[in-house]
């Protein structure tokens, strides 16, 4: 093992779960009183939206950007919901205070076990990572994407993905030419 | 991994400066935004260092549910553009961030010599949010991720824009022109 640089504080994780296989299922508290299930969101392409965390700048800026995309993604029949290990009443709080206009999921007890199921959990951190995954109406992943914790991966690359989706809907047997999961 | 501005600037762009000037730097910016604030009078002074060098672009990236206002005050630059106050406009509501309010909006309109009752039906009406709606969709395309996001000949601009930073990263873009 080389000495010569000293550890990354930020390792470079494992890939998030690549596309091709079934999101594992979940439920997860979406306010102090409701929960989503992910199999309820079936027959609509979903995009989880894994952040660090809820007041933190980058992530600020990347929810109020995914806020103001909504409205393209929704155009495309998708629902949107953002997940970190932050609590109910956190989450409430800021998504109050930053005017979403989609869900948010706490990840909460046991702490990060979604994130975890999907790879994208920071273990030394105790947060989810900055990761996007694109899923179809039958609940497999057709696009995923790991971000730098510090960088905004902004909603470029998850329009051009579910453009791609729509184009081979209804029949999407073939794989699809979409860029693959790896960092940049 | 290098975000490219797609489209690049062209004729139906706010323009400062000379269509072949060597650099184009294009702002995406939201007239709420305390850092696009912060950026206006740094892009005006190395507009003024550079002066025939440099062509400058504005688009408009509104963040509407953190900045209520942002929206209305992007449309009513549209409005002013149409009676060629696009600029005006532009430099009234980022120094004045903190009067945005409609009646604000038409105020401005009137000083500039814009009918103030054509200025609020259009405002009211949303004559110009498609265009708006059309500039923040690009930037979303081009990487644009907040407020402000500049880029330098197509190239996003990732570093610092104080303005010796800005100035340095316009001057390197220039000489790299020249040398082609």
């Amino acid at each position: 093992m080389s000495l010569d640089t000293p550890a990354d504080p930020h390792p470079v994780h494992a890939s998030p779960l690549p596309e091709g296989m079934a999101a594992p299922e979940f439920t997860l508290p979406s306010g102090p009183n409701e929960q989503i299930r992910l199999a309820d969101l079936r027959g609509h392409p979903v995009i989880l939206l894994f952040y660090p965390a809820d007041w933190s700048p980058v992530c600020g800026d990347e929810v109020a950007l995914f806020n103001e995309v909504l409205p393209e993604l929704q155009r495309h029949g998708a629902e949107l919901v953002g997940i970190s290990v932050d609590g109910v009443w956190c989450h409430k709080a800021f998504a109050e205070a930053r005017n979403l206009r989609f869900p948010l999921l706490s990840d909460f007890e046991p702490k990060g076990a979604v994130s975890r199921s999907f790879h994208a959990y920071r273990e030394r951190d105790g947060f989810s990572e900055r990761a996007l995954f694109l899923l179809d109406g039958e609940g497999v992943i057709r696009w995923s994407h790991l971000s730098p914790v510090d960088v905004n991966p902004g909603a470029d690359g998850v329009l051009s993905a579910l453009e791609s989706l729509a184009s081979t809907q209804p029949e999407a047997e073939q794989p699809e030419a979409v860029p693959t999961g790896a960092t940049p | 991994m290098t975000s490219r501005l797609t489209p690049l600037a062209g004729p139906d762009d706010h323009i400062q400066g000379p269509r072949d000037a060597p650099v184009t730097l294009v702002e995406y910016g939201d007239y709420e935004c305390p850092y696009c604030g912060m950026a206006h009078p740094i892009v005006k002074a190395v507009q003024r260092r550079l002066g025939d060098q440099l062509r400058f672009v504005f688009r408009h990236f509104p963040l509407t549910a953190m900045h209520p206002h942002a929206e209305p005050a992007a449309e009513m630059a549209e409005a002013a553009g149409v009676h060629g106050k696009f600029w005006a406009m532009h430099d009234i509501l980022y120094t004045h961030q903190n009067a945005l309010e409609d009646e604000d909006l038409i105020s401005y309109a009137a000083h500039l010599g814009v009918d103030p009752r054509w200025a609020a039906s259009e405002l009211q009406h949303h004559a110009y949010a498609e265009r708006v709606r059309a500039h923040f969709l690009s930037g979303v395309r081009s990487g644009v991720n907040g407020t402000p996001t500049f880029f330098i000949n197509g190239v996003r601009h990732d570093g610092p824009w104080d303005e010796p930073s800005l100035l340095k990263a316009l001057m390197s873009a220039a000489h790299a022109t020249a040398r082609r």
